[in-house]
């Protein structure tokens, strides 16, 4: 091949090394059979599935789907948006906590140092915020749809249960990094917050206890409500989220068309 | 509700062109076809088209031995009357070339049973497309466009810090991040236990006995008016209480108009 001269055009020194890329053995020891990054992948059926099958979106999704699940109309893609969000609110998260300290003293001035010397770093905690806001109405969405397409009614009944229980962990992981800036917005939100649930009857004090580390909002409460936002209350969801997309495909793929 | 599998469909619909095909090729031949047999059998030429001649001759060989039978039936009752089994044995073998088709079978169709009436099928065919690419391309659009709007959100609108936190000074308005805002409007109107606790523990209470108490077995909107108007007028109630927490409250938590007082609402 190539020119006359034995010079080769850049174009044909670039499919050369995609060529030697895509049979290496790291390459296909990375990507199974079947795979789109695979050399010589054609759309077929047989492919198609490979895609699936042969991968980890198994875990997520079956090889084949009822055609009206895939229209945007009947689902809004919201259930799978909020767990986008939570994702993109996992990645801006773990970039903020490199940033921030839960303590009364540093909380304040590390989100203000973060948002003027760090690089993107005013960037990141707007989309956290902005995200989180987004989730909260997403899943609220999510809930109405499900509900005006009749998709809790059986097999679906404990999927929708779930649902509900994710609902409040998504509040409750939005609320407890509500008060994490330590500005007066978050502390004045919060005590409102918390002395709602300080009502609670018979152990409304005991609530408010555990809730704030005290008796009153102070440095202990940041800390208790970072260890929440940030490990407790995600890892809790985690597993909800799992039985919730699991149960999705056991009780029959999302709801029949109406 | 069953559709057709499309590749089951596309097969279907190839074999129909090709027979269509085949039929406007050897449209000449089988108008020939029918003539072939016998005189009588060729005259009723509209009924050959439907049905097989060889079914057409049986029959007529049928007529044919029945009035055979007429003819002699002195003699039949006399054979009768000395042995029934052997009677029949004879009967039976002198006429096998007229009772038999033509390729000498001598199996009757007695009925036809439709499929579905005596099997019931379980497993319903489902119209079903391959997730790669149809749904994994839709899901993949769809992260990028909110991610996108994230982004472009937030280059352009900041993320509030007020000042730091002051436990000495309280802002008026406090409020509740806006998804509370809904109960803290509750607040003026009940006892703190009722608005903070009763009312939202017995709404998600509620909620999770849904699909519970909800026994309609239908999921069209048409049959399920009162489910859906119950569940449209509870989202409203909540949304307008959201609503008038975030904009239509101000210092002290009273009434404002916020187009002439501003806005006392941080997200």
């Amino acid at each position: 091949m190539g020119r006359p001269g034995g010079s080769k055009t850049p174009g044909e020194r670039v499919s050369e090394i995609v060529d030697k890329t895509q049979s290496s053995q790291a390459w296909n020891s990375i990507f199974r059979p079947g795979s789109v990054f695979r050399k010589g992948y054609t759309d077929s059926p047989r492919n198609r599935s490979y895609v699936i099958m042969n991968s980890v979106l198994y875990h997520l999704h079956p090889v084949k789907v009822k055609r009206h699940a895939v229209k945007v109309s009947y689902t809004l893609c919201l259930g799978g948006l909020s767990f986008f969000l939570f994702i993109l609110l996992t990645i801006t998260g773990i970039f903020l906590m490199f940033f921030y300290r839960p303590t009364a003293a540093q909380a304040w001035n590390d989100i203000y140092t973060l948002q003027t010397s760090v690089t993107f770093g005013l960037l990141v905690r707007n989309m956290h915020r902005w995200a989180a806001h987004l989730m909260v109405l997403s899943v609220f969405l999510h809930m109405a749809r499900v509900f005006y397409h009749g998709a809790y009614k059986p097999p679906r009944e404990f999927n929708w249960v779930i649902g509900v229980i994710l609902l409040t962990l998504t509040l409750l992981l939005s609320f407890t990094g509500y008060l994490l800036p330590w500005d007066q917005l978050a502390l004045w939100a919060v005590t409102v917050g918390t002395n709602m649930m300080g009502y609670t009857p018979v152990f409304g004090d005991q609530v408010r206890f555990v809730l704030l580390g005290g008796k009153e909002i102070g440095t202990d409460t940041l800390l208790r409500w970072y260890v929440l936002h940030v490990l407790f209350v995600p890892f809790v969801t985690v597993i909800f989220l799992a039985i919730h997309f699991w149960r999705v495909r056991k009780d029959g793929g999302i709801s029949g068309p109406l | 509700m069953t559709e057709i599998p499309e590749h089951l469909r596309k097969r279907a619909e190839a074999a129909r062109a090709k027979a269509a095909e085949k039929a406007a090729a050897g449209g000449g031949e089988e108008a020939a076809t029918p003539a072939e047999p016998s005189g009588e059998a060729a005259a009723s030429s509209g009924e050959a088209g439907k049905i097989p001649a060889h079914l057409l001759e049986r029959s007529k060989s049928a007529r044919a031995r029945k009035a055979e039978g007429e003819a002699a039936p002195a003699a039949a009752p006399a054979a009768a009357a000395s042995g029934g089994g052997l009677a029949t044995a004879v009967a039976d073998a002198a006429p096998p070339p007229t009772a038999t088709g033509p390729g000498g079978h001598t199996q009757r169709l007695l009925t036809v049973v439709k499929a579905g009436s005596i099997q019931d099928v379980k497993a319903t065919p489902v119209d079903k497309v391959h997730t790669w690419p149809h749904l994994l391309a839709v899901e993949f659009v769809a992260a990028l466009v909110v991610t996108a709007f994230t982004l472009i959100f937030s280059i352009f609108v900041n993320a509030p810090l007020l000042e730091l936190a002051n436990l000495n000074e309280t802002p008026n308005p406090s409020k509740a991040p806006w998804y509370f805002l809904g109960l803290q409007e509750l607040l003026t109107m009940f006892h703190p236990m009722v608005a903070g606790v009763t009312i939202p523990g017995m709404g998600i209470f509620l909620l999770i006995l849904a699909p519970y108490v909800d026994r309609n077995p239908s999921n069209k909107p048409e049959d399920r008016k009162f489910a859906v108007s119950l569940f449209t007028v509870q989202l409203m109630f909540w949304a307008v209480l959201v609503i008038i927490g975030s904009f239509f409250r101000g210092p002290g938590f009273n009434f404002i108009a916020p187009w002439t007082q501003g806005l006392f609402f941080e997200l």
